[in-house]
């Protein structure tokens, strides 16, 4: 029994990772290698000339800051919004409570191409079209309910004592959530912040058409493009260089913060 | 004088709510306002972009707009199978780990990578792997002499949409592991030592105790899925863009390409309001069945 159930979870694990592990080495071969047919398994001689035509003839280091200045301010900006909210509506009376958090819900699973056109009206009139600002304020509102409610969860768990003890002692609504609330509630605002990148760095749909710019382009909208600018010849080792490039970052933050993103993820799905 | 503390406590109180209020208002209130005044006009190309008023004709159009009807089948094809594999996947796998106890964990980490990974640029690699000439599908198939020539898979509806699925699946199964996994963690450990006692077998302490305990983990992970796969946009549009021959254009490509495309925006605010309200009555019903199913006394 035992046996049969490793062989089992080794089986999926193989294939969960057998295609990043395959781009991984084809990212190392030449194109010459990439051409052969039948395929080779690993690399005959390797090379980093797809990472380094990737970084100096693509605009790929453009991508790569531009996901990097729109995920994290986006992660930022949603997690501190979604904190104050929280805040109060886990101090507020349960019906208010449970009536936010039910319209939360609702806007959580929206299919995001209902909102796509409305949104992209707004961002043009604001002339952010174009800018990380475009993206980081819909990234934001996007995630921000989950977030308020995974948080709004955590919040009712802290003690209601230690903010009396805290007015006691003249500290005001506000500085009571910076110096005593937030702290506390750190754990939860780091799952969120982590899932809120992941989020943002993985968005397609509103990449695709707020940033028309090679220059404006998240990592996701710019390696679609570059897949689907060569009509004769795919450059596949091109191509296996910027998947790689584009996803190690998320493989370590999942090796490093596995905890986190599973509480994050486990909360957020499970709260009642 | 008292009123007047009243209304700057409530001012105080909205204050917390304001940066998330405007942020939802500008992403989520007005888009669905504007989406549904949208609806009831023509903006098109013919209008020159000018707003006609236009009644009930774009939803009239949609009763007849075989495409319509063609999205819709792919897009129930797609959610139907995929959210059945990845349960069925998903719960296999959590009921093995929770046998290999520490190790688990361990295993639990690496299943977690797919799930993280951008779907538009993974899809790219599944291009590849389907691609007839340098797939490694192909390749794979024609070493094990399974196929006696290379096979265009992304060139033929079905094999196009198992394609999708199975990338899908790829993705997709760890979210549901991982939901079923906190689940069975938290079924108290007494409640099997008491059927050990009475001599039942590992199928008993699946019936009898991790199942009904495991039920409400199991809708949310399941309804969580059906309304994502619902909505599916990044696999379809990447990995076929809607072909071969739109067989695997799902709802949410289709829409995508009458507001890009076809710069129909009357007509394209009727297609996704369609798409919300039926994911709306999907999942009011999904949760009602939820709701009974927690109620106490039951």
């Amino acid at each position: 029994m035992n046996r049969a159930v490793r062989i089992f979870v080794f089986l999926i694990c193989v294939w969960s990772l057998i295609p990043v592990v395959w781009c991984g080495l084809a990212s190392l071969k030449s194109s010459e290698e990439l051409a052969r047919i039948p395929a080779t398994l690993l690399p005959a001689d390797f090379t980093l000339q797809h990472y380094i035509e990737l970084f100096t003839r693509r605009p790929f280091a453009a991508y790569y800051i531009n996901s990097l200045v729109v995920s994290s301010l986006s992660a930022f900006l949603c997690v501190a919004a979604a904190g104050l909210a929280s805040y109060r509506l886990a101090r507020s009376p349960k019906r208010f409570r449970s009536a936010v958090s039910s319209s939360l819900l609702v806007m959580a699973f929206f299919p995001p191409i209902v909102l796509l056109f409305p949104v992209y009206e707004i961002i043009r009139m604001f002339g952010l079209v174009n800018q990380p600002w475009g993206l980081i304020l819909p990234y934001a509102a996007l995630n921000l309910p989950f977030a308020t409610w995974l948080l709004t969860g955590y919040m009712e768990l802290i003690p209601y004592e230690l903010e009396e003890a805290a007015a006691v002692d003249g500290l005001g609504p506000f500085a009571i959530f910076r110096r005593i609330v937030a702290p506390l509630a750190m754990p939860a605002m780091t799952s969120a912040f982590l899932l809120v990148f992941i989020f943002s760095w993985n968005e397609f749909m509103f990449a695709l058409t707020f940033m028309n710019l090679e220059s404006a382009r998240t990592l996701t909208a710019g390696m679609a493009t570059l897949s689907g600018a060569f009509s004769q010849e795919i450059p596949w080792g091109l191509l296996a260089a910027g998947v790689m490039a584009s996803t190690i970052p998320l493989i370590l933050a999942v090796f490093v913060f596995q905890r986190k993103i599973v509480a994050g993820l486990t909360a957020g799905g499970i709260k009642e | 004088m008292r009123k007047a503390r009243g209304i700057v406590r409530n001012l105080q109180q909205a204050g917390w709510y304001l940066p998330a209020g405007i942020l939802l208002f500008l992403v989520f209130v007005y888009p669905v306002l504007r989406t549904l005044v949208l609806s009831f006009l023509h903006v098109n190309l013919e209008s020159g972009f000018q707003p006609v008023f236009a009644g009930l004709s774009n939803f009239g159009r949609l009763v007849s707009d075989t495409r319509f009807y063609r999205s819709m089948q792919a897009t129930l094809v797609f959610v139907s199978v995929s959210v059945l594999l990845e349960f069925v996947l998903g719960l296999a796998l959590a009921l093995a780990l929770e046998q290999l106890k520490r190790s688990g964990r361990f295993f639990r980490t690496l299943l977690l990578i797919p799930w993280t990974l951008p779907t538009a640029i993974i899809a790219i690699l599944w291009m590849w792997f389907f691609n007839d000439q340098y797939g490694a599908v192909n390749d794979l198939l024609l070493r094990l002499n399974v196929i006696e020539a290379p096979v265009a898979w992304l060139a033929q509806p079905r094999s196009a949409m198992a394609a999708i699925i199975l990338a899908d699946v790829w993705k997709a199964f760890p979210f549901v592991l991982i939901v079923l996994v906190a689940g069975i963690q938290a079924i108290p450990r007494e409640m099997y030592e008491a059927l050990e006692i009475d001599g039942g077998t590992y199928w008993h302490k699946f019936r009898y105790v991790t199942l009904p305990h495991l039920l409400p983990f199991i809708f949310v992970a399941v309804i969580f899925r059906i309304i994502q796969a619902f909505a599916v946009f990044d696999l379809v549009f990447v990995l076929t863009g809607g072909g071969p021959g739109g067989k695997t254009e799902t709802i949410s490509v289709y829409s995508y390409y009458t507001f890009l495309r076809y710069m129909d925006f009357g007509y394209g605010s009727a297609l996704v309001l369609v798409l919300a309200g039926l994911l709306a009555l999907i999942g009011w019903t999904l949760y009602t069945l939820l709701l009974r199913h927690y109620e106490p006394g039951r």
